[in-house]
């Protein structure tokens, strides 16, 4: 009979936590839940990652079926695999919950995000940001003499790189959506 | 039926046609017209209560006791916020609850109106599930909806929160076949695949343990049952929760006793020892484990459970089995005849022979002498006079907590009602005031603290009111007796505030409230006194002072393992290292 793993199991934010959290990877995983757009539906997710101590690094929701009802959340989290785990399965315990799928690790999926960036500067500066846009295939969305608001899609290490590269070049303010997610295929 | 209501009538309707016999409340403003129905009907039987807490509790008793979700009734405000602390306790040991909260009126919601909570925001994390309901037509459909979700798949505590504008205007009323419940329904059955894994592990195990626990109990009298039926089969050694008890009987042959924390050495050192833990309903709680990296090191784990959730959370298993207990037990004994009813006979008599010598170590025994009794005699006293009598137990939290599950036998389910996962004191009496409803004719028992019992006092009122014949048996030690013990375990013995100071003459407040009252301080004299308790047609409070610093054990003290357990004349001086100071 093989001998229990504990690490495997483990969560962090156990009381009785008194193992080894040495070889402990954290991950980020993007889930997707699909939920009763109902009073409330939010602050339960929410709620039950704010009282379980999970992370949640992004964060996103609004009804995609207006018919039936029903909002998608996609939320990125970080965290052991084991707690991955947990928080699949509380929330798919809860009950406006239909269904929880990580897209990290089912299969090919497409994550997307949006950002508005607002960056003020005149001369050099001002084109030099330009040129940049035009390679993010970032577009203008307002502009004035003194400043341009970009609008940009893409993965979110796309919104990062673009977002420093927009710094020093006179970056006041960022918006972002958080991401989008779903996966590839049939 | 007429199909327009108004809104009090249909929650009314709707608690009748959902089977409903009995409520229990406390009114207030916006509550009063869902208490004008109730007034005006006679198939529900409201029961006043004294405090809303007590509402909550007495209703996980009367659930706990027959199978049947409890229904709370409770105003606005501060109606609403009493009911936290039973819904978190109903939450944490899997008790069906229906809460009816009322809420003010929904053009008045958001201003700080007299008397406003935010009552499903408090109640959103100690809840199952809850709802506010701001049009009348939503109102039958949601209480339809409550019941379901509170009784299906792991069940729980569940608020419906209800303007009192949406209980006065009118609407359509639906019965439960007709109501949209939703799509919430948890799978009950076991995968076959898995289920026929175990089979194959119980034919080769050969230190298997059966680890039982309240889902059992939840999962209805047939799994009970069944799972009698399947230990007494395979001859697997079972031992079980706090809030498992009954589920197998304490008299079987297969019975080791409780487990864990204050479980009994031979309970604890099979689990440690076991090749195979067959863990059923239950959910590897802190109090079950004690030290994680030495739970149990050698064993192979399977988790049958209705909640996905409750797997993998802080013990790893090899094998998990997601469904109904009762229908994964069916489906394992089924295929394990089919297979031939094969297990490893001489290995199993082996462990029994290991088994049966932790046994001779009599864990619980303790010795009565002198003119002071003992908590532990006046347990067995108690016991062996109420044994074989149509009874039901329910506990306060503490000392006397454990050695009721230590001392008193349990044959059957759902007849001890015990605070398990909260660990409520004060959950007791009122719970012994809803099974006294649900069973009029049975015997009663809250085996409690002084400090607990003082803790919902007021519905010895409840008790009187409605002549429920409760008995409150307090074992007086005129301390919080556990929190002593802790702190002899780890802080040298330092009574900080654990003394039961300035407590009321017991006999006297059973008189006050118009209830019996007996006081006993002599072993000898302990029996006749129980007897005339049991005599008495009618409340009694029994004031049975008992030794004041004795110790509840064995004892697993925290951050040890199973096989590190403190003996009853072990010294507890120290006993608790400095990482497991920091434990609960
Ligand atoms: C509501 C609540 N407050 C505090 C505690 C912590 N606590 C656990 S046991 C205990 C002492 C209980 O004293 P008593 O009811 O007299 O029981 P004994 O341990 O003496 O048998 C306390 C304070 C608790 N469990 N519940
Ligand atoms: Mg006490």
């Amino acid at each position: 009979m093989n001998a229990l793993n504990l690490k495997k199991g483990s969560t962090s934010h156990s009381a009785y936590n008194l193992r080894s959290l040495a070889d402990t990877t954290i991950e980020s995983h993007t889930l997707t839940i699909m939920v009763d757009n109902e009073a409330g539906v939010l602050a339960r997710v929410i709620g039950l990652f704010a009282g379980r101590g999970y992370n949640i690094e992004s964060l996103t929701v609004a009804e995609v079926d207006h018919e039936g009802k029903r909002s998608r959340i996609t939320v990125v989290t970080t965290g052991t695999p084991a707690v991955i785990e947990q928080i699949k399965a509380q929330l798919g315990r809860l009950v406006p919950v239909y269904e929880v799928h990580d897209l990290t690790i089912e299969g090919a999926s497409v994550e997307r995000e949006l950002a508005l960036l607002k960056v003020t500067g005149t001369g050099e500066k001002r084109v030099e940001a330009m040129r940049i846009a035009e390679v993010f295939r970032a577009r203008v969305v307002d502009s004035t003499l003194e400043s341009f608001v970009f609008e940009i899609t893409g993965a979110p290490k796309k919104i990062d790189a673009f977002t420093d590269l927009m710094r020093p070049l006179g970056l006041m303010d960022s918006a972002r959506t958080g991401v989008a997610a779903i996966s590839r295929g049939v | 039926m007429k199909t327009q209501m108004t809104g009090a009538e249909i929650v009314v309707q709707a608690l009748k046609d959902q089977g409903v016999d009995t409520v229990f409340g406390y009114p207030g403003g916006a509550m009063l017209p869902i208490y004008d129905v109730i007034f005006q009907q006679n198939d529900i039987r409201h029961i006043l209560v004294r405090h809303e807490q007590g509402a909550a509790h007495a209703a996980e008793g009367y659930a706990r006791s027959t199978g049947k979700p409890g229904v709370v009734l409770v105003t606005s405000g501060p109606g609403a916020t009493n009911t936290v602390t039973g819904l978190t306790d109903a939450l944490l040991d899997s008790i069906p609850m229906v809460v009816l909260s009322a809420q003010v009126p929904t053009s008045m919601i958001g201003t700080d109106a007299f008397q406003e909570a935010d009552t499903v925001g408090i109640t959103r994390p100690c809840t199952k599930h809850n709802w506010l309901v701001k049009d009348t037509e939503e109102l039958a459909h949601t209480v339809h909806k409550a019941f379901h979700v509170a009784t299906t798949g792991r069940p729980g505590p569940v608020l419906v929160d209800i303007p009192k504008d949406v209980q006065f205007a009118d609407g359509a009323y639906v019965p439960p076949n007709k109501a949209e419940i939703g799509h919430y329904s948890p799978r009950v059955k076991g995968d076959t695949d898995a289920i026929t894994a175990l089979v194959e592990m119980i034919e080769k195990a050969e230190r298997p343990i059966l680890y039982t626990g309240g889902g059992v109990i939840n999962s209805g009298p047939a799994a009970s049952m069944l799972l009698r039926e399947f230990t007494n089969a395979t001859n697997i050694p079972l031992t079980s929760t706090l809030m498992g008890l009954g589920a197998y009987p304490a008299s079987g042959d297969h019975w080791l006793g409780m487990l864990g924390m204050h479980g009994t050495y031979e309970s604890n050192m099979a689990m440690h020892d076991c090749d195979l833990m067959i863990c059923v309903g239950a959910r590897f709680d802190d109090r079950i484990t004690g030290r994680l990296d030495a739970f149990s090191p050698g064993s192979t784990k399977v988790q049958i459970d209705i909640d996905p959730s409750s797997v993998n959370k802080v013990v790893e298993v090899d094998l998990p089995i997601i469904g109904d207990i009762g229908h994964v037990l069916e489906t394992l004994l089924k295929i394990w005849k089919s297979r031939g009813r094969k297990v490893n006979s001489a290995a199993i008599d082996k462990w029994w022979g290991q088994i049966n010598d932790w046994r001779a170590v009599n864990c619980l025994a303790y010795e009565q002498k002198g003119s002071i009794i003992k908590p532990q005699y006046a347990l067995e006293r108690l016991e062996a006079l109420t044994k074989g009598r149509d009874r039901y137990v329910t506990t306060e939290v503490g000392q006397h907590q454990m050695w009721a599950a230590q001392f008193l036998g349990f044959d059957d389910p759902n007849r001890w009602m015990t605070s398990g996962g909260l660990g409520t004191m004060g959950y007791g009496l009122p719970a012994s005031v809803g099974v006294q409803i649900a069973h009029p004719e049975s015997l009663v028992i809250n085996v409690a603290g002084e400090a607990s019992f003082l803790m919902n006092m007021q519905e010895m009122g409840t008790a009187v009111q409605y002549r429920l014949p409760v008995k409150q048996f307090i074992l007086n030690n005129e301390r919080l007796g556990m929190v002593r013990q802790w702190q002899d375990l780890l802080h040298g013995s330092r009574h900080s505030h654990s003394w039961s100071e300035s407590l009321p003459d017991f006999v006297k407040m059973a008189e006050a409230f118009g209830a019996k009252g007996i006081r006993c301080d002599d072993p000898t004299k302990l029996d006749d006194a129980i007897q005339e308790m049991l005599d008495y047609d009618g409340p009694v409070i029994f004031d049975c002072m008992v030794e004041k610093h004795e110790n509840c054990f064995p004892m697993i003290p925290s951050g040890k393992a199973h096989n590190e357990m403190l003996m009853g004349d072990a010294s507890t001086e120290g006993a608790i290292d400095t990482a497991g100071a920091v434990l609960v």
